[in-house]
């Protein structure tokens, strides 16, 4: 705490702060104020704590301990919340996390835009001015996702900086970003401050050198405040020169001791060494996007070879590339002296790769990790024990062999990742960026053990890095950039020719003039003072639901449904497609049965009785049985679904007048089949019992004592298809559009741009329904093809009130869509959300809807699930309109219960959504 | 040439991926035991509380006689209905069946006019339609034959019919319904947890990992067959022996071991099968799509909702190449109907013939739609 008489009013003002995830501490006891109007910065690296605050702050993620004001508010209270919201913007760590990538960065901008109620041309003008001070104007059309690192940022910014805020929260906007981009983002800001001077702006950095330009710095570790000041102060009181080793003086002496300075000895290759990498014009191809533009490379064994560029400039293609993870569009590659195969297993086993996401298996332990490894790499099962072991050792991971990955610090883990690439000994190791996100001193013990490996073991390490200080250490290095490589050569050498003092600034003068030579890259920025505009139109005003924010959404969700034709076709088709299949497939009525007959009379008249069968068009006869024996097998194979077996002396017997008995059997492991069957075999033999009793005895058939008119009513004919097509509407019009939702809210969970959500004015009702919207607009052209096909292909025509059921299948949708968001808005992970909706569509839709089964028979659980079930009352309300010829009047009360159903669906998603991050 | 060891353990990852997923482990379970007795008991009985209404014009001792004859399970208690509330009563769908007797029927009957009882049946619910009617019909003239009976002798039938259900005598749907309740819960199950993990997978580049080492991409696939494979079978066989034989008393005609060896192929199959639909879905939404339309068919049309010898020719054809028909046929022979090996191997035949058509054709494209990934 530096409490300075000149400052004002704190913008924020934290009082013993805490915040755990799990068991896992992420702020300890944190009391602050934060100077307004300031440019502030809080340092030290990943995990300490920076990102929790920085979403505390942003209102982005609840309170759980302390007290958190800002802007004069109590971030508790909700109230305050939605009335501060519009004027903080936050912008999350991660490269377009909270950007759209399927959406052109117009598009992401009119989003936001229209978020804050921005009129159409209120954001014309605005994306205008920011997009021209951006240098983004000529990339208006360009998809954010196919946009470079460097752009990516800018475009987070612009659309940061689209309503005006008080309070501007960067979360590590520049790592992974060129030197030139990063350059001009920092030039971007300033000038904006230079027009909004009232505007406080709080970064979280990693780059000390960035830290330099603050106004203020609070420097961080484990979740507590270090100290606060000036970067002059700090560097004072530590008594050091530099922010780097201020920190890392103003560390706890425990982290301390561990630290030394990294050294490297010089690389000696003798004449002739044997070539390690060996790449020539490798090229890989997107549809018509170069990731990686005929890069060339020759890698001597024993070397550490750089590879320095920002995120999205090809070098994690590069390395796939030559891991053969991916098949080259172009050019050919070699390692340790053998073509790249992706088949090559042998080849495999020398190399030891370390992907950029690299995800141990955080259900294993650290050593069982080590272990898994080890066997899958063929280590022989003697030698494992011992490996890993020495691994432990070696990457000083003997404190914590059988915690967790997940419970370490991010530094161990990364120790662990490079210790799994090494366990098998490779001669080559190709590691894509492995200290991003790891402190200085971590990132210095790794440099340590990747040198050690070099020089003692004479492993070949191909590195990644965004990190100029990392590449200086390299014996050799490229620079690359969109997909080509700028120069390769020793880096006090290019820093030579260059003419320039240090390596970033020679690494920006040849992007400056890649820049000039290609015209692709970002107009020179700034050249104009950009945003000085009104304040936004209706921030400040609340409504309890905007029409206008939930319209952006939906607009949103159109926008990429319409990028992603595959999933829309697939539902139209598709609806389509199954409603042929259940339609003419599902056929109640029970024919083509096969039967033998077992005849022991073999007289004309059994032979009488068994045509009598084959004269049904429900039968199909098979050879006759011979014995007990043979009926048993065949009907144990489900070859029969009937037997007769007709006894000797049958016509004797009867023409005697004593009582004969037919034997049938029917095969009941389908109990609605066999009770067809029973019903088809004792009208038969009754049929044949009068006609025998009139023409072959001359007997008068005396009529019954009584008869029965059945009256078939709706389906006279007691077809399966216009008893079958009125039920499939409903299945299809639940499962369909349910999946289709299903994943909308809990995709945004795992992709990140959730945050919009808790850190825009949007409301939860806005959000969901906004998004709800197309979804239910797609059902219902679903609807009308269904119907359409219904009446023309089916020839079930619409008898009753086609208004009625047009009315129940709008709200029907919206039940069905809205289960998709209720799926969605409970669950963590994409498959559970898709387990949760097949389960609870497929199996009450087929079951205990009514579609075979009329609720009203139905026992138990499942009785009770059919009534309140919606699809229920859908299914009798597209029957009685299809076939009984219904209107509304008829029909009223089976709508209750939908309209019940909706809100009940709708509350639920909107209850069980979170508006912050708990 | 596969690695037998590296199946071994990367299965073994992936079992350790299961269970550290709580929610996914509690769907499984309810899925097997909640799920599946719910199926299984909502329906007792093909007939079973079929709503009835009856309008009794005639107000005789034979009218009251065939009214008391309907009672449950197979009927609801019959409601007593003047003839205007015919029409309302059948188009709310209050009643699927209404009994009409007509004035003087038990005074025709008597007087041997052979007078007619009018049934009107709701025929867009055909199943019940179809069984109760025949059924409603039996009753009626057998009441009516009893009551004639009473009056005045006449002679037996000559011939009669002895009509036995075998494998399940008294028709009843539970056992039916929790077999198949299991066969659709085995299929879904299966796909999603190999191909929806796949895409999982994919989409957090943890497969990218696994391809740089030296395991092959058959070793990648056979490892998640067997392991997810294994977690179904021991839920369903969990299923078959706790919920369906312990809870719901159903007797199992056959061999468990051959049934259980029967569903072993069949999730080869289908894991095979969702292998293949995340090979070609390009994300998770494109696969719900696809595992909609794909498992809505496999439910519908293998044979476990109605006959599959009165669906069209056609889809007998394609349905063919179905798993799920295949295992509904070889289920239904084994478990009710004590088939052996000797009966139903070709339908193992077929099941391991699927597997493995789907397993090669996702094998060719598993390398190429990683690298399609986003």
């Amino acid at each position: 705490m530096t409490p300075t008489p000149t400052v004002p009013a704190p913008v924020a003002s934290l009082v013993e702060v805490g915040l755990r995830y799990g068991k896992t501490v992420a702020l300890d006891g944190v009391t602050l104020d934060i100077p307004a109007g300031r440019m502030v910065g809080l340092l030290g690296p990943d995990g300490v704590g920076k990102s929790s605050l920085l979403s505390l702050l942003a209102g982005a993620r609840a309170v759980q301990q302390g007290s958190v004001h800002v802007l004069g508010g109590d971030m508790v209270s909700t109230d305050h919340l939605e009335t501060v919201c519009p004027h903080i913007s936050y912008m999350p760590q991660g490269l377009g996390k909270n950007l759209y990538p399927t959406l052109s960065v117009e598009e992401n901008l009119q989003f936001f835009g229209r978020l804050f109620g921005h009129s159409a041309g209120e954001r014309r003008r605005r994306i205008d001015e920011l997009t021209r001070s951006t240098g983004l104007g000529a990339f208006l059309e360009r998809p954010a996702g196919k946009l470079s690192g460097g752009m990516k940022q800018k475009l987070g910014l612009c659309c940061a900086l689209i309503h005006d805020p008080d309070l501007l929260i960067l979360d590590e906007p520049t790592t992974g970003v060129d030197p030139l981009a990063r350059q001009q983002f920092w030039e971007l800001i300033h000038h904006i401050r230079s027009t909004r001077t009232g505007m406080s702006v709080i970064v979280a950095t990693a780059y000390m050198d960035e830290a330099e330009r603050f106004d203020w710095l609070v420097a961080m570790e484990a979740g507590r405040v270090l100290a606060t000041g000036s970067p002059e102060e700090l560097r004072r009181r530590s008594g050091t020169d530099t922010l780097d080793a201020a920190f890392i003086a103003l560390l706890p002496e425990e982290l301390r001791r561990g630290h030394r300075a990294v050294t490297i000895p010089p690389f000696a290759a003798g004449e002739g060494a044997e070539i390690a990498i060996d790449a020539t014009d490798l090229t890989m191809r997107f549809g018509d996007f170069v990731a990686v533009d005929h890069v060339s490379l020759r890698i001597r064994r024993g070397e550490i070879f750089g590879f320095l560029g920002s995120n999205g400039c090809g070098k994690s293609t590069t390395m796939k590339m030559l891991t053969g993870l991916l098949q080259a569009s172009e050019g050919r590659a070699a390692l340790l002296g053998h073509e790249v195969n992706p088949k090559d297993i042998a080849t495999r086993r020398r190399v030891g790769y370390m992907s950029q996401s690299f995800s141990l298996y955080s259900e294993l332990s650290i050593r069982q990790n080590l272990v898994l490894h080890a066997r899958l790499f063929q280590v022989p099962p003697g030698e494992i024990p011992a490996r890993v072991g020495e691994m432990i050792e070696r990457f000083g991971l003997g404190a914590v062999p059988e915690a967790m990955p997940d419970s370490v610090p991010l530094g161990i883990r990364q120790r662990l990742s490079l210790a799994v690439a090494m366990v098998h000994k490779p001669e080559l190791l190709i590691l894509d960026e492995p200290t991003s996100g790891v402190d200085p001193i971590a990132r210095d013990s790794l440099w340590q053990l990747m040198i050690d490996l070099a020089r003692n073991d004479r492993v070949t390490i191909f590195v990644s890095t965004h990190f100029m200080n990392e590449a200086a250490r390299c014996d050799r290095i490229s620079l690359m950039n969109a997909g080509k490589v700028l120069v390769t050569g020793a880096p006090a050498e290019i820093v030579r020719q260059r003419g320039t003092g240090t390596l970033e600034a020679a690494f920006i003068s040849y992007l400056k003039e890649a820049d000039t030579r290609g015209a692709a890259g970002p107009a020179p920025a700034a050249t104009e003072p950009p945003v000085a505009v009104a304040p936004a139109s209706e921030t400040g005003r609340k409504f309890p639901f905007s029409l206008s924010r939930a319209w952006s959404y939906s607009l949103r969700e159109t926008l990429e449904l319409k990028r992603d034709p595959v999933r829309a076709t697939m539902a139209l088709l598709g609806t389509a497609i199954l409603m042929f299949v259940v339609g003419y497939g599902i056929s109640l009525d029970v024919e083509n049965l096969t039967y033998a007959v077992l005849d022991r009379d073999q007289t004309t008249l059994s032979q009488n009785y068994a045509l009598n069968l084959s004269g049904s068009r429900y039968f199909i006869e098979r050879p006759p049985l011979a014995d007990y024996a043979e009926l048993d097998q065949r009907m144990r194979a489900g070859a029969l679904a009937l037997a007769v077996e007709i006894p000797s002396g049958f016509a004797r017997d009867i023409k005697r007048g004593t009582p004969v008995q037919i034997g049938a059997w029917v095969d009941g492991a389908m109990p609605r089949r066999a009770e067809t069957v029973r019903g088809y075999v004792q009208g038969m033999h009754q049929g044949w019992l009068q006609d025998m009793a009139t023409h072959r005895l001359g007997q008068d058939a005396a009529p019954g004592p009584a008869t029965i008119a059945t009256r078939f009513r709706y389906n006279p004919d007691v077809r399966s298809l216009p008893a079958m097509v009125p039920a499939v509407i409903p299945m299809l019009l639940l499962m369909i559009p349910a999946m289709l939702t299903a994943l909308s809210v809990v995709r945004e969970k795992e992709l990140g741009s959730i945050i919009n959500l808790y850190v825009t004015p949007v409301t939860r009702s806005e959000f969901l329904l906004g998004k709800q919207l197309p979804y239910i607009a797609l059902a219902m052209v679903n609807f009308a093809s269904m119907t359409l096909l219904a009446v023309t292909v089916f020839g079930v025509p619409v008898k009753g009130s086609f208004a009625t059921l047009t009315a129940a299948a709008l709200l029907y949708v919206v039940f069905s869509t809205g289960f998709g968001l209720f799926a969605s808005t409970f669950t963590r992970s994409q498959i559970a959300a898709l387990f949760v909706t097949m389960i609870g569509t497929l199996i009450p839709a087929v079951q205990f809807a009514g579609m075979l089964n009329p609720v009203s028979s139905l026992e138990g659980p499942g009785a009770w699930i059919g009534r309140v079930y919606p699809a229920t009352h859908f299914l009798t309300i597209s029957r009685g309109v299809f076939s009984k010829a219904l209107g509304f009047s008829s029909l009223h009360a089976s709508f209750w219960p939908l309209l019940l159903a909706v809100p009940v669906v709708l509350g639920l998603s909107i209850l069980l959504l979170k508006k912050q991050e708990t | 040439m596969p690695h037998l060891a590296n199946i071994l353990r990367l299965g073994v990852k992936e079992l350790w991926s299961l269970a550290r997923d709580p929610i996914m482990l509690v769907l499984i379970a309810y899925t097997f035991t909640v799920s599946i007795y719910v199926s299984a008991t909502a329906m007792k009985e093909t007939l079973n509380k079929a709503p009835i209404a009856i309008v009794d014009e005639d107000g005789s001792p034979l009218s009251a006689r065939i009214g008391a004859a309907f009672y449950l399970p197979r009927f609801q208690p019959p409601v007593m209905i003047s003839p205007s509330g015919i029409d309302a009563g059948m188009d709310a769908g209050t009643y699927t069946f209404v009994l009409d007797i007509p004035p003087g029927f038990q005074s025709d009957v008597l007087a041997g006019k052979s007078p007619a009882v009018q049934l009107n049946v709701d025929a867009t619910r055909m199943s019940q339609a179809f069984s109760g009617s025949s059924y409603i019909q039996q009753m009626v003239l057998g009441e009516v034959g009893e009551f004639v009976q009473r009056q005045r002798s006449s002679p037996p039938a000559p011939v009669e019919l002895a009509l036995r259900s075998r494998f399940n005598p008294n028709l009843e749907e539970t056992w039916f319904g929790a077999l198949m309740e299991i066969i659709t819960n085995v299929t879904m199950l299966s796909i999603i947890l190999t191909g929806a993990a796949l895409i999982r997978e994919r989409e957090h580049g943890t497969i990218e990992h696994l391809l740089v080492m030296p395991v092959t991409p058959a070793e990648i696939m056979l490892s998640k067959v067997w392991s997810m494979g294994l977690v179904v079978l021991l839920a369903a066989a969990f299923a078959l022996m706790g919920v369906v034989k312990g809870v719901l008393h159903v007797p199992i005609e056959g061999s468990v071991a051959l049934f259980l060896a029967g569903a072993a192929l069949h999730l080869f199959a289908t894991n095979s099968l969702g292998i293949f639909m995340a090979t070609l879905a390009r994300s998770m939404p494109q696969f719900g799509m696809l595992a909609m339309l794909v498992l809505l068919p496999l439910q519908l049309l293998s044979g476990n909702v109605t006959p599959r010898e009165s669906m069209p020719h056609f889809v007998q054809v394609v349905m063919e190449a179905a798993p799920t028909t295949h295992f509904v046929s070889l289920s239904q022979a084994i478990l009710f109907r004590g088939a052996g090996l000797s009966v139903v191997w070709p339908q193992f035949l077929a099941l391991g013939a699927i597997g493995a058509v789907f397993f090669g054709i996702s094998l060719n494209r598993f390398r190429k739609t990683i690298s399609q990934m986003a």
